[in-house]
C-alpha cells in the first residue's frame, strides 16, 4: 500500500462562474476586500454591494461566499432573510410606504391603495418605465407626522394621496 | 449690526415636512437682504406638529415660530422675526409653552437645544460630565450607581440595567462588548431616532461609561437602515469624539480603551430582539437564540455582552453626573426615572414628552395631545408598539408605570402611544397584528411561525361570521399557545393586541359582516 501515485487530486474551482458583468464583479470584489476584515462582515458587505449596484445580484452570492469562505447556502440564507436586500435591479427611485399602525390611524391604508393604483404596480414591483419601485416598510420613525413614505433615503411626512402624486411627479423627472 | 442666530431642525421628522426648504429659504432671504446670519441645524424640540419650527436668538432668549413654510419666510423677515417681533406664526419661547414647560427632560436635556454636530456645544451643555465622574470610580461603583438609580431597560422589557452590567463585569473574558440596540422597529416610537439625530454624543458617552464599567473595549450600535440621518449623525459624532480623545485607545488620558462602530440592519423587525440582533451582528440570519446562556455571559461572538436600548444607555451619563439618587427620585413604584413618551398616530399635538413615570394616558392624550387630529372621539390607543395591547377609553386613567400596565394585561414597551379615532376597525387591527407577526417571524419556533398565519385565517373566518363562537374559541386557544409556547416576545406578545381588541371591542368582530354590508 505504499504506492505514492494513488493520491488523486480533486479539481477545485477557484472562482465561481457567474453571469455578473465585469463592472459588477469588480464592485463585489472591491466591497468584499474592503470589508471582510470586519467582525461579522457579511451584512456590511451586502449593504456595500446594494448601495453600489442597487441590488445584490443572484450571481454575486457564490462570489461573496467564496470571498468569505462561507457556503452559498449561508450567504443566500442571509440575503433572503432581510427584507431590505433585493435580488432584482430596482427602478431609479425606491419608494417605501409605511404600513404600520401609527400611519394606519391617519390613512396609510388608503394611501397604499392609491399608490398601487396610480403607479399601476403592486409592492415589490417596478413601473414599466423603470422610474419607481414600490416597497412596504414597517415604521419609518415618523409616527407623529404620518402617513409617511421614504423616497430613496428621504423621509416624507403627512403624505396625502394628492401629495403622493406631486412627489412622484417630481421623482419621475430625470435629474 | 450683530450676527443673528437662528435654529431650524435637521431631524428627519422636521425634514419630512419641509425643514430643509425652510432653512434654504432663510439663507437665501438673508443673503438677499444682506443680513449676516448663523443658521444652526439643531435636533427637534419634539413638538412635532409645529415643525418646521424656527427659533431665533433674541435678547429675551430663543423665540419660536411654527409651523413655518418656505413661502412664508420672506414675510417673517418683513415682520422682523430676526428680532423676535410678532407674526401669525409666533409661539414665544419654547420653554414657556405648556407642552414643554412641565416636561422633565433628563435624557433629552440637550435635544433641540444644541448643535448635534458640535462636540463643543455638547461639552458646554454639561456633556461628558458623567464620563469624567465614571473615570474617577471603580468599575463596581459605576455599576452600583446604575443599579441604584433604578434604571430599567427602555427598549420594552424593562429589565434592570444594573443587573446586566453586573453580570458582564463579573464574567471573565479576553473580549467583552457593549451593544446598543438601535433597531427601533415599534410603530409609534421614534425616541431613539430623535435622540441619535439630536444628541448623538449622549449615547456615545453612555456606551463609553458602560465599557469602562464592565471592561468592554468595543461597542456596536445596531441601527436600522430606515434611519439614514441617524447614521450620518452617529458617524460624525463618533469621528468627533475620537478626534477629541473621548473615544479610542486612551480615553481622556485614563489609559482606558473604547471604540465604537455603527452597523446597519436589514429591515427585519425581529432584530430588535436582543439575541437575534446579536446573530445579525455576527453576519447571520436574525434568528432568535435560546436563553440561557444569557448574552451577558455568552453574547456577541460568544463573549460577555451588555446589550441595551438607545434610551437606556443615553440615560446613564446623567445618572453618573447627578448621582443615582437624583434619577431615582423621579418616577413611581418600581418605575424610576423618566420615560420619553411618544404621542403619535391620530393626535392633534403629536410629539415627544419626557416625563417621570406616573403620568396618566388621559393627561397625555388630552392635556398634551389635544385630542385626535381628525377631531373625532378617540376610541382606542395602542401602547408599546405592534405587540402592545389596544386600550379602550375606560383604561385611559392608567398611569404610565410598568407594573400598572402589566396589571391590565398591557405593556408600556418603548413608550409609544398610537391613537385611533372612532373610525378604526378593531377586527382589522387584530388581523393586522397576526399578519405582521407572520411577515416578521424569524421562523425558529412553531407557535410564532405557523400560529400567526393560522391566526390571520381564523380572524378572517371570525369576521366573516363562519361559526363565530367556535372561531373565537380557536383564536383564544391559539393565542394561548403563542403566548406560552413562543421563544421570544414576537410570538409571545402578538396575542396582546389580538386579545385586547377582542375583549374590549367585541362589537367590531361580531357585526363586521353586517356593518360592511350596510356601511
Amino acid at each position: 500500500m505504499a504506492k505514492k501515485s494513488a493520491v488523486r487530486l480533486i479539481p477545485v474551482k477557484v472562482e465561481p462562474a457567474s453571469s455578473l458583468t465585469s463592472a459588477q464583479k469588480s464592485v463585489v470584489l472591491e466591497v468584499c476586500a474592503r470589508l471582510k476584515s470586519l467582525a461579522g462582515p457579511l451584512i456590511p458587505i451586502l449593504h456595500g454591494i446594494q448601495s453600489a449596484l442597487g441590488h445584490v445580484p443572484k450571481d454575486a452570492v457564490p462570489l461573496i461566499a467564496s470571498e468569505l469562505n462561507l457556503s452559498r447556502a449561508e450567504v443566500h440564507g442571509v440575503v433572503s432573510f432581510y427584507h431590505f436586500f433585493r435580488s432584482e435591479r430596482p427602478g431609479r427611485h425606491v419608494v417605501h410606504i409605511c404600513r404600520a399602525e401609527a400611519c394606519q390611524s391617519v390613512g396609510a391604508v388608503a394611501l397604499e391603495a392609491h399608490a398601487k393604483k396610480s403607479l399601476g404596480i403592486d409592492f415589490h414591483q417596478t413601473t414599466p418605465d423603470g422610474a419607481v419601485s414600490l416597497e412596504p416598510v414597517y415604521c419609518l420613525g415618523n409616527c407623529a407626522l404620518g402617513p409617511s413614505i421614504m423616497i430613496d433615503d428621504r423621509l416624507q411626512g403627512r403624505v396625502s394621496p394628492g401629495r403622493f402624486d406631486e412627489l412622484m411627479a417630481r421623482a419621475k423627472v430625470p435629474s | 449690526m450683530s450676527r443673528i442666530t437662528l435654529y431650524v431642525s435637521r431631524d428627519a421628522a422636521a425634514q419630512s415636512v419641509g425643514a430643509n426648504e425652510v432653512a434654504a429659504a432663510i439663507a437665501a432671504e438673508a443673503a438677499r437682504r444682506g443680513l449676516d446670519i448663523n443658521l444652526i441645524r439643531n435636533g427637534t424640540r419634539g413638538l412635532l406638529w409645529l415643525e418646521p419650527l424656527v427659533e431665533v436668538v433674541t435678547s429675551e432668549g430663543r423665540v419660536a415660530y411654527g409651523p413655518v413654510s418656505a413661502d412664508e419666510v420672506a414675510e417673517l423677515f418683513d415682520a422682523g422675526f430676526t428680532h423676535g417681533k410678532p407674526h401669525a406664526r409666533s409661539l414665544g419661547p419654547v420653554e414657556q409653552m405648556p407642552y414643554f414647560k412641565d416636561q422633565e427632560r433628563l435624557t433629552f436635556a440637550r435635544v433641540g437645544i444644541t448643535d448635534p454636530r458640535s462636540i463643543q456645544d455638547y461639552v458646554d451643555h454639561e456633556g461628558y460630565r458623567g464620563l469624567e465622574a465614571a473615570l474617577a470610580l471603580e468599575p463596581g461603583a459605576i455599576v452600583a450607581a446604575v443599579t441604584d438609580s433604578g434604571l430599567r431597560g427602555r427598549g420594552g422589557a424593562a429589565f434592570p440595567a444594573g443587573i446586566k452590567w453586573k453580570t458582564v463585569l463579573g464574567t471573565q473574558a479576553a473580549q467583552k462588548y457593549i451593544v446598543c440596540n438601535a433597531d427601533e422597529g415599534d410603530s409609534g416610537t421614534f425616541s431613539d431616532r430623535m435622540l441619535m439625530e439630536g444628541d448623538p454624543f449622549v449615547l456615545i458617552e453612555g456606551m463609553t461609561i458602560a465599557g469602562i464599567a464592565t471592561g468592554a473595549t468595543k461597542g456596536f450600535i445596531y441601527l436600522r437602515w430606515e434611519y439614514p440621518d441617524a447614521k450620518v449623525a452617529l458617524d460624525a459624532a463618533i469621528a468627533a469624539a475620537e478626534q477629541a480623545g473621548y473615544l479610542g485607545a486612551n480615553i481622556l488620558g485614563s489609559g482606558k480603551r473604547f471604540t465604537l462602530e455603527v452597523r446597519l440592519g436589514g429591515g427585519a423587525y425581529i432584530c430588535g430582539e436582543e439575541t437575534s440582533l446579536l446573530e445579525s451582528l455576527e453576519g447571520k440570519r436574525g434568528q432568535v437564540r435560546f436563553k440561557p446562556p444569557l448574552p451577558a455571559i455568552e453574547g456577541l461572538f460568544g463573549q460577555p455582552t451588555v446589550i441595551n436600548n438607545v434610551i437606556t444607555l443615553a440615560s446613564v451619563p446623567i445618572i453618573l453626573d447627578r448621582g443615582a439618587e437624583y434619577y431615582r427620585n423621579f418616577g413611581v413604584g418600581r418605575s424610576r426615572g423618566t420615560l420619553p413618551i411618544q404621542l403619535t398616530g391620530n393626535i392633534k399635538h403629536g410629539g415627544l414628552i419626557e416625563r417621570a413615570f406616573g403620568v396618566t394616558l388621559r393627561q397625555l392624550l388630552y392635556d398634551y395631545g389635544g385630542g385626535s387630529l381628525s377631531g373625532r372621539p378617540i376610541r382606542a390607543v395602542q401602547v408599546g408598539g405592534p405587540l402592545g395591547a389596544y386600550l379602550p377609553e375606560s383604561q385611559f386613567d392608567t398611569p404610565l408605570d410598568y407594573e400598572a400596565f402589566t396589571k391590565i394585561g398591557a405593556m408600556l414597551g418603548h413608550g409609544g402611544i398610537v391613537v385611533f379615532d372612532d373610525t378604526v376597525d378593531m377586527a382589522a387591527q387584530a388581523r393586522y397584528a397576526m399578519e405582521f407577526c407572520a411577515i416578521e417571524s424569524c421562523g425558529k419556533c412553531t407557535p410564532c411561525r405557523i400560529g400567526s398565519t393560522r391566526g390571520v385565517e381564523v380572524i378572517d373566518r371570525l369576521i366573516a361570521g363562519e361559526d363565530a363562537a367556535k372561531q373565537e374559541l380557536v383564536l383564544r386557544d391559539l393565542c394561548n399557545t403563542m403566548t406560552y409556547g413562543s421563544l421570544c416576545a414576537l410570538g409571545g406578545l402578538t396575542p396582546y393586541p389580538v386579545i385586547s381588541a377582542l375583549n374590549h371591542f367585541p362589537e367590531d368582530f361580531a357585526n363586521h359582516t353586517a356593518a360592511r354590508a350596510t356601511g
